[in-house]
């Protein structure tokens, strides 16, 4: 029988699932999925968090409580960083030990430690790490480490043609052209991919024939060369794609508005939400800062952005 | 040209003296008040953390009684303290103040830079004077944190309530009156001295909690509400786990020389948390293990709302307290923060580890205790 391998449906699934699915498929694991974020699923997290944890780390810790009973091993790697001399978040330095100290009964826990900040070759060592849970050969980690990566590649490369990471994974894109203007959507990635959480807002502005673009959606290069241009380099990997996407939406995809989706207790969306705010305002484009969290109610939310769509169509229509 | 910096505790006494040894005009900031806090939150992000906001207040303050140029500390992450001063320099330029920031921050790879910095705040003294300026103020803030910490130790032992408090109001009165590090260090000596000839009863059994968390919350008297005074007076010998000496010595001398070994707080707070966390999250964890090898009755958490290194320290902390039966208290500061709810959650911790030492000391025969 093949080994299960939980990955719980939260945090960084949205930018590197299809890199580990493919890793522990080829492997010879099978990988089990949590289900999609429920009440359920929010509720058991809000149980056994702490208390002033963001909401993106208790619906983490919801869905380990969801996986934690169908699974041989859990996947929670301890991601330090991702591009160099840039960080994540402390709390994803320490998930793994949150995770542990918080959740009951959990099946042995496969970590690893990834940090990026002082290059990549501490990479080598994590994935051999995680291999070696599967496997003693080297070269069948190696070859598999390399397919994953390929998968990666191909999988951000469909995001920023415009896919959102569900279409990405199923490998379709939107082709539809038929939209009146673009907005611009920033955020982390697990607040506004995750519909649950985000209350379906990128539906909800498709249905309003609005295009949708995201900082993951526009090419990574354009970003970082924005980004070189800050008075003091950005050392969180988000925060910084957040900020230079702000800039490049408004700019060269000339976005009409700009909404970002922060999550309640979320360090990050507090400091670098004052700096885009200040900037786009001088700019004087229309923003949207929408907080979420445990409590929010959909109607709420609804009115909001119902009220900002219909001043950026004013807007626009004044223009004309 | 005027220069100010944020409060941090008894940080300002050193910070001042050693300016103006090098000829530096130093305002410094009208001590934290309400008022402070309020002007920090009005003109603040509403979820940063609250040392940026009070940071704000100082600022705000110090520009409107003059000052030109704010010097600031910084960092590279990941806690968000690293990227304060930016955010605070826009909130303040969109204020519309007229103001320079500099930002001393551990080089990147250019030394060049950051003695740039340097010699813009002292205006061309050579480098040796300010290494030597550097060397006066940590000898300053050690010697300073040694006074305070005579004072934890004196406080819950004093044969009359309140003289130790009296005799460090009457300190911080003639320090900021004092100039340059020479009369400072004078005049620590003589207030250690004073400090030293208190009455107190040593025979008398006191309890001894640690304090851990957040530095900002951990040394500010204001944000803590005065904790040390206030457990002191509850007949509590304190210990900071960090303080402004500790923070000078480990953070900008010996990370900027690569020599801070952290051997002993990563083992400390191994089977807990694993990796470094930002701030001194990983810290908190050790020095809680740490106090209880030292025989600490109990523990008490500190941290501003939202800090990010500090929430992992606190959803680990359960099981330190757990599985090493030392208690601890975690307590979360805004500008919310009640003094008389504050109180309360104190008294009922103190209540609760002196309960649990008596009947440590009777084998478990629980008597209730007749006072």
């Amino acid at each position: 029988m093949k080994v299960k391998v939980g990955i719980p449906r939260a945090l960084l699934y949205y930018n590197y699932f299809p890199m580990w699915n493919t890793f522990f498929e080829e492997l010879g694991a099978s990988v089990v999925l949590s289900n999609l974020t429920n009440k359920k699923i929010l509720d058991d997290g809000v149980n056994c968090c702490v208390d002033d944890a963001c909401l993106p780390m208790k619906v983490f810790h919801g869905h380990i409580v969801d996986l934690k009973d169908r699974v041989d091993f859990l996947f929670i790697p301890r991601l330090i960083s991702v591009e160099k001399n840039e960080y994540i978040c402390p709390k994803f330095c320490g998930l793994p030990d949150m995770v542990l100290n918080s959740v009951k009964g959990l099946p042995p826990v496969i970590d690893c430690t990834i940090n990026l900040r002082n290059g990549y070759s501490s990479l080598r060592n994590a994935v051999l790490q995680v291999g070696r849970h599967f496997t003693r050969d080297y070269g069948k980690i190696y070859r598999a480490f390399r397919s994953s990566v390929a998968r990666l590649k191909c999988y951000e490369g469909l995001m920023e043609k415009g896919a959102t990471p569900l279409e990405a994974m199923n490998r379709e894109i939107c082709t539809e052209d038929d939209y009146c203007y673009t907005v611009g959507l920033i955020g982390h990635p697990y607040n506004i991919y995750d519909n649950y959480v985000s209350m379906g807002i990128i539906d909800k502005l498709r249905n309003r024939r609005i295009k949708v673009l995201t900082q993951d959606m526009v090419c990574a290069g354009e970003l970082d060369r924005i980004a070189r241009d800050f008075t003091k380099p950005m050392f969180w990997s988000f925060g910084k794609k957040i900020m230079a996407a702000s800039q490049y939406l408004i700019e060269e995809r000339h976005a009409r508005g700009i909404i970002y989706l922060v999550a309640f207790g979320c360090g990050l969306d507090a400091l670098v939400g004052d700096l885009v705010e200040r900037r786009i305002r001088k700019k004087k484009i229309p923003f949207c800062l929408l907080t979420i969290d445990e409590h929010t109610g959909e109607a709420g939310i609804d009115t909001r952005l119902e009220a900002f769509i219909d001043m950026l169509e004013w807007k626009g229509a004044a223009k004309c | 040209m005027l220069v100010t910096f944020p409060h941090m505790g008894n940080a300002y006494i050193a910070m001042k003296s050693v300016l103006e040894d090098l000829g530096v005009e130093v305002l410094v900031p009208p001590p934290c008040t309400k008022k402070t806090l309020e002007l920090g939150t009005k003109h603040s992000p509403e979820l940063a953390c609250l040392p940026l906001k009070l940071n704000i207040g100082n600022y705000i303050e110090s520009l409107e009684k003059g000052a030109e140029v704010i010097v600031m500390a910084g960092g590279c992450g990941p806690c968000r303290f690293g990227y304060y001063a930016e955010v605070q320099r826009e909130i303040l330029e969109d204020l519309g103040y007229d103001f320079k920031m500099i930002v001393l921050e551990r080089p990147q790879g250019n030394a060049r830079d950051f003695v740039k910095k340097i010699s813009m705040i002292t205006g061309g003294k050579s480098v040796f004077q300010v290494l030597a300026s550097i060397k006066r103020a940590t000898r300053l803030s050690i010697m300073m944190d040694e006074l305070e910490k005579l004072c934890w130790q004196t406080r819950p032992r004093e044969t009359k309530k309140g003289t130790v408090t009296r005799l460090m109001q009457r300190f911080h009165e003639e320090a900021i009156n004092t100039r340059g590090s020479k009369q400072l260090a004078v005049l620590i000596e003589r207030y250690k001295n004073k400090m030293e000839h208190v009455k107190t009863q040593n025979e008398k059994e006191v309890l001894r909690i640690g304090i851990v968390g957040e530095i900002y919350t951990v040394i500010e008297p204001f944000v803590n509400i005065g904790i040390a005074e206030k457990l002191g007076s509850l007949e509590v010998e304190v210990e900071k786990s960090i303080t402004v000496s500790y923070w000078v010595v480990n953070h900008l001398i010996k990370e900027a020389l690569h020599l801070h070994n952290k051997q002993e707080i990563k083992e400390a707070s191994h089977p807990y948390l694993r990796s470094f966390v930002g701030g001194h999250g990983q810290e908190s964890v050790a020095n809680t293990v740490i106090y209880n090898k030292k025989g600490y009755d109990g523990v008490i958490h500190l941290l501003p709302f939202t800090c990010m290194p500090e929430i992992v320290a606190r959803s680990v902390l359960p099981t330190v307290s757990r599985n090493k039966g030392i208690p601890v208290m975690t307590l979360v500061l805004d500008e919310m923060t009640g003094e008389a709810g504050y109180m309360t959650r104190l008294e009922a911790f103190v209540d609760l580890i002196r309960r649990k030492k008596e009947l440590e000391n009777l084998d478990g025969e629980g008597l209730l205790s007749g006072n």
